[in-house]
């Protein structure tokens, strides 16, 4: 049963990520790509890792797409950009992006690079999340931090240097 | 019978390969800045499947890096762009051609 809803929600996943390219209005296509994080954050809570799916909920749907959301909201929708949505390099970009996926493919093949399944079953509830945060990355995590901080200190001066 | 694995990453290496095409096709600079949304969540959908294969929290952990570096990512990038549409009224990335140096 597990495997039927990863299927459903991997196609959803793919239909609206495909109307994020489609859609010729950036408030829709914001609107599809929100759809196709909720997609993706069903298939982590499919894989029982509740915790990514609880972030892709909460930091991208709740943070990323409704902060981009609202720049939307300030910009002219009048603009060349949504009358006319592709580039003419259009054929180009179809063959490299298609080149691109049977490289990765090529790369990532499970049958090809025998990556062995895991033995028995590891939790990944909040608590064992936490544990490994404090105990195995937490130079990691406070390197986050300050990445954070400079994204803040970075935007905060690009919007006070605006003329 | 495929496996969940095999398909986790075909799914991923699709949804990479789309949000690919966007940055390269698309002209308005929101909607590339969306198709690199798509890329990162392309690459945290095949961490997930790898730690959920291989049942160990290494895949889940970075995930977490990913989202900070996201987050971040579109801080910067918003704010870039309202001042790139201030200086050139425009969100067309054909209007940035006449950039020099």
């Amino acid at each position: 049963m597990t495997d039927v809803f990863i299927v459903f929600f991997g196609v959803l996943s793919l239909v609206f990520a495909a109307l994020v390219l489609l859609l010729r209005q950036p408030m829709r296509a914001a609107l599809a790509l929100v759809a196709h994080m909720i997609c993706l954050a069903a298939i982590f809570a499919c894989l029982s890792v509740h915790v990514i799916a609880l972030f892709q909920v909460l930091i991208y749907v709740g943070a990323v797409m409704v902060f981009m959301v609202y720049t939307i909201m300030l910009l002219d929708d009048r603009d060349t950009s949504y009358r006319q949505r592709f580039s003419g390099t259009l054929v180009p970009g179809v063959l490299v992006a298609t080149a691109v996926a049977l490289l990765l493919w090529r790369l990532l093949d499970p049958a090809a690079s025998g990556v062995p399944a895991g033995p028995g079953t590891v939790d990944f509830s909040f608590t064992a999340f936490a544990t490994a945060f404090m105990q195995q990355y937490w130079l990691h995590f406070e390197l986050a931090t300050v990445l954070l901080l400079v994204g803040v200190v970075a935007a905060w001066t690009v919007i006070r240097e605006a003329p | 019978m495929i496996d969940r694995y095999e398909l986790l990453l075909a799914l991923a290496v699709a949804l990479f390969a789309m949000g690919l095409l966007g940055v390269m096709v698309r002209r308005n600079l929101l909607v590339v800045i969306m198709s690199l949304e798509l890329m990162l969540n392309a690459v945290v959908l095949s961490f997930v499947a790898a730690a959920a294969h291989t049942q160990t929290l290494h895949g889940v952990a970075m995930t977490f890096f990913i989202y900070v570096a996201a987050t971040c990512e579109i801080a910067l990038a918003m704010a870039l762009l309202v001042l790139l549409v201030r200086r050139r009224g425009t969100l067309d990335l054909a209007a940035g051609q006449e950039l020099r140096g």
